[in-house]
């Protein structure tokens, strides 16, 4: 029997994995170093404020594997030989495989900052990090004060996470206002608006210059390198950004940039092997999306279709209209298509920026300057049906039509309070700004 | 050196229990709580209206003002920081105490009313004594323990209630649903039945009615006694024995159609009002294992057949044998019953029959059997109707139902095993009303494309303890028979993902894998399968 061996059980390797099993009798084997059983990532920071337990962000009862003959294996994978298509544990074991998928995900990415090493230094990714960061920041008598470097997803979570046990928190922040690498400038500002309303201080257009540590190893402070500035800290979160998690691939022969590179259809350059999810990089970026999606939609699409390919049906990775979601504090967002932020806008977008005087709600469409070609939405506080806007993007509907049709796309419970009409006028009384 | 014990078990710590308004809420609250224990000790009150008064306003201002401290200065949005971590709402000490407090008070209240004061004969003493002014006051009697029940009962769900709204400030829907709860509370199922109780004389008499519970739940709807009352008293009793029956047969089917049983289950229901409310910290608590959902199927649906088994047996019990008298005879009734459900099942069968799991076909045809049997050997046999005499199965139905499962177990329990151990494996009406919700309602829990994270809040949230993220993660709608529409996992998803809404019938439950993002070619593969 065909043996499929899938090095690491997140979202991309478990979705290849029970898709697999799905449409075939192949004897599969997850394989992780971090977990005995998949959980949900995105969920880690619930555990540390208490809103559930570890045994909550597992997606599914632990005897759904083996009633799906879906193998698991804990251990750490030093290094691949594909010539005899083995691979090597870290415990001197070894397992052989007939196709390999490596959905090894990512790990903190670091800029090679000074004291990187010290104890009470960490980033968010793993379980690991999760239970250090128990260890780091159990309350605010240990860890009285944390200093975040980074403005973006796995940033604001950690100050979530860190402000339910009343610590205090510090951000450091590059751009001028919150997570403008990926939202226009007005949302980012709304955001830090909202962020430092739940008691973060939040440092813009700041970078860290080194971390201090004390006698014993352990972190007491940063450096501010624009200021030169110190502030002492008891944990230092780097929250900038993620990077394919491949150094175990040194040596193997698989080809590698930023992250594992593969084609359209996931195969890197060796037959047999493939890459899905975080640590995958596409040779040839697909329309706007970047070589490396470290994303969790992403990577379970890439499962599916690794799924298919590996079963006999090949195809080829075919990512629909870009969405994604997220939640700041209480401020949920998703998005549909593309609403550039300033530094990889077009000269024809447009964007319609809208607020609730609440600030809590806001919203930005962009559109094509001459063809009102409806483009993209990023919406905060309300939410949006995904079939909907997926559906008009794909009618390449105009700006006037989406506006018109706001209402049809709004996916709040029932009985909350609409703001399409406010939105619409607002729409017809602005001019057209770039 | 810090000497903290850790184990791999990630457990964390709350950043601080209470603030201090919390303290002296909790201080005036109890103090209430303490002088109603006095009186249960037999302590005798001077002006029991003014000590009732200070008892039933200190708590009441004790819980409300707890929850302004809990919530007021804090943003609005989800609060559900620490809920693993505290005590009272982790299984804790604090919850074993409360729990083992309240099935106590369960058990005193079922089986020994007199440790609480009632007297059959004479004046009331202790805590109904207390509670007498106020009964007077009300219905014109004195009070019962059912009476002093009913009055905490309400306070709980109306304080509870403010508590819940203010928690849920961002959600309308919860919000309203919240107020909903609390006015049928307090005028249905506390104030109308009292007042109703004032127009009761020597010549005209209606039984307590709360007009809101409605059979099966309320399960001696239709025993002699309550029928004999309605009957006796005229149009007005008439009416309300019509109604009775219009609501399960007619009022209900119609509103769940339309609106899903949440209609009932969290917007009117009594027992859903103090779940909502006074339950509300232990939603997470329920057990949302495949095995407990099997189980849950199984224990619920054959309570429902024992309360048709047993209503049967006693509506039987006194209806005449003689049809020039009275059309509806023993007879009549057994062979409508049979006629009825052989109808209902055989409906489902043929229309619905796809849509049941293997265990629920089985199910169906097993008890339609059991029941077609004993009334056939009715015939047969002759006098012993259902193996048991009417009398003994109601009064084992009114025990283990009606007081140790809803009571004893369903409250008690909260701290427990969640606040709706009750309507998710005992209520008879949740059962039929899930039925209906399952198989011919426009209610559903809409999932939103592709946009689920699987990151287990809404199922951790689930009081009923439905496993939402299994169906949200694939992408399919959920259509739940034991759902009450209570829209936490909607509120508590952080990504938008899940929407209760009406809604048309076609494609209320997608099967499908539809996952939007993929080309469509691929979706076509992964739904080939």
């Amino acid at each position: 029997m065909e043996h499929i061996v899938i090095i690491g059980n997140g979202i991309a390797g478990v979705t290849a994995a029970r898709h697999i099993r799905k449409l075939s009798d192949k004897k599969i084997t997850i394989i992780s170093a971090e977990t005995d059983y998949f959980f949900s990532r995105t969920a880690l920071m619930y555990v540390y404020m208490g809103h559930m337990r570890w045994e909550n962000i597992k997606p599914y009862e632990d005897w759904f594997w083996e009633k799906n003959r879906l193998e698991l294996l804990t251990g750490y994978v030093k290094s691949i030989d594909p010539k005899k298509s083995t691979l090597h544990f870290a415990d001197g074991g070894h397992m052989s495989y007939d196709q390999l998928i490596i959905a090894s995900g990512s790990t903190t990415n670091t800029f090679g900052w000074k004291g990187l090493e010290l104890e009470g230094v960490q980033g968010l990714v793993t379980k690991g990090d999760l239970e250090m960061l128990e260890k780091n920041a159990p309350n605010k008598k240990i860890c009285p004060h944390a200093v975040i470097v980074g403005g973006g997803l796995i940033g604001v979570e950690l100050a979530e996470m860190l402000r339910t046990r009343e610590i205090e928190v510090t951000m450091l922040v590059r751009e001028k206002a919150f997570w403008t690498s990926a939202l226009p400038l007005a949302e980012g500002e709304l955001l830090s608006q909202h962020i430092q309303s739940h008691g973060v201080t939040i440092l813009h257009e700041t970078n860290l210059d080194t971390i201090l540590g004390d006698a014993n190893g352990k972190v007491q402070g940063v450096v501010i390198k624009e200021t030169q500035e110190e502030l002492a800290c008891n944990l230092v979160g780097i929250t900038t950004g993620v990077k394919p998690n491949i150094a175990f691939l040194d040596g193997s022969g698989i080809e590698t940039d930023k992250g594992i590179l593969v084609n359209r259809k996931l195969e890197t350059n060796i037959p047999n092997i493939y890459a899905i999810g975080d640590c995958a990089q596409q040779r040839e970026p697909i329309g706007n999306r970047a070589a490396v999606e470290a994303v969790w939609y992403t990577g379970r699409m890439m499962g599916e279709v690794v799924a298919q390919t590996i079963c006999g049906r090949e195809t080829t990775y075919n990512p629909g209209h870009w969405f994604n979601s997220a939640k700041f504090f209480d401020i949920e967002f998703q998005t549909y298509g593309w609403v550039q932020p300033k530094s990889r806008r077009k000269d024809y977008e447009a964007q319609f920026h809208w607020k609730h005087k609440d600030h809590t709600k806001f919203m930005t469409l962009a559109y094509h300057k001459e063809q009102r070609t409806f483009l993209g939405i990023n919406t905060f506080g309300i939410r949006m049906k995904h079939e909907v806007f997926d559906r008009w993007l794909t009618e390449e509907r105009s700006i006037d039509f989406v506006i018109e049709h706001l209402k049809e796309a709004n996916f709040d419970p029932e009985f909350y309070i609409h703001h399409e009409e406010e939105i619409r006028n607002a729409f017809n009384n602005t001019p057209v700004t770039a | 050196m810090n000497t903290i014990q850790r184990n791999m078990s990630l457990t964390g710590e709350p950043p601080k229990t209470i603030n201090t308004q919390q303290k002296i809420a909790t201080f005036i609250g109890v103090t209430g709580l303490f002088i109603l224990l006095l009186a249960s000790l037999n302590i005798d009150f001077p002006s029991k209206t003014l000590w009732l008064s200070i008892a039933l306003g200190a708590m009441s201002v004790g819980i409300i003002w707890f929850s302004f401290a809990a919530y007021a200065s804090k943003h609005a949005g989800i609060k559900n920081d620490g809920v693993w971590f505290k005590s009272i709402s982790s299984r804790g000490y604090l919850a074993w105490v409360t729990g083992l407090a309240f099935t106590g008070f369960y058990i005193v209240l079922y089986f020994y009313p007199q440790y609480l004061g009632l007297t059959q004969e004479g004046d009331n003493t202790g805590l109904i004594a207390l509670f007498d002014p106020l009964s007077y006051l009300l219905s014109g009697n004195p009070a019962s323990q059912w009476f002093v029940y009913g009055t905490l009962y309400t306070i709980a769900i109306l304080a509870f209630g403010v508590k819940f709204m203010l928690k849920y400030r961002h959600n309308r829907y919860e919000r309203l649903r919240t107020l909903s709860v609390m006015f049928f509370q307090a005028s249905f199922a506390f104030l109308i039945p009292e007042f109703m109780a004032r127009l009761n004389s020597d010549s005209f008499s209606l039984p307590y009615y709360d007009l809101k519970n409605i059979w099966p739940l309320n399960y001696y709807n239709f025993e002699q006694y309550r029928v004999d009352s309605f009957i006796s008293a005229g149009d007005i009793g008439l009416v309300l024995l019509l109604f009775g029956i219009a609501s399960i047969f007619i009022i209900t089917p119609i509103l769940t159609y339309k609106y899903g049983k949440r209609w009932y289950c969290s917007w009117v229901c009594g027992c859903g009002g103090l779940a909502e409310t006074a339950g509300d910290p232990f939603r997470h608590l329920s057990d949302k294992r495949l095995i407990a959902w099997k189980i849950e199927r199984w224990v619920v649906h054959s309570v429902l057949v024992f309360v048709v088994v047993m209503t049967t047996a006693v509506v039987h019990s006194y209806l005449g044998e003689d049809a020039s008298k009275y059309w509806l005879t023993k007879d009549v009734f057994l062979i409508g019953v049979g006629v009825f459900l052989t109808l209902l099942f055989l409906g489902i069968w043929f229309f619905k029959r796809e849509e049941l799991e293997k265990d629920a076909r089985y199910g169906a045809i097993g008890y339609l059997a059991i029941i077609l049997i004993l009334i056939g050997m009715h015939f047969t046999a002759g006098k012993t109707l259902f193996l048991f005499d009417a009398e003994t199965l109601r009064s084992s139905y009114g025990f283990l139902i009606g007081a140790i499962f809803s009571g004893v177990i369903g409250t008690g329990f909260y701290p427990i095993f969640g606040n709706r151990v009750w309507c998710r494996f005992g209520c008879p009406m949740a059962a039929i009303l899930g039925l209906q919700q399952r198989l011919f309602s426009r209610f559903r829990i809409t999932t939103n494309g592709g946009q689920c994270i699987s990151c287990g809040n809404c199922s951790t949230y689930c009081e009923m303890g439905i496993d939402v993220k299994a169906y949200a993660q694939k992408g399919e709608n959920i259509v739940r028979a034991s759902c009450v529409g209570c829209g936490i996992c909607s509120a508590v998803c952080p990504r938008g993902v899940l929407k209760l809404e009406n809604g048309p019938l076609e494609n209320r439950i997608q099967g499908n894998e539809i996952l939007l993002g993929n080309d469509v070619d691929l979706m076509k593969y992964v739904n080939q399968n």
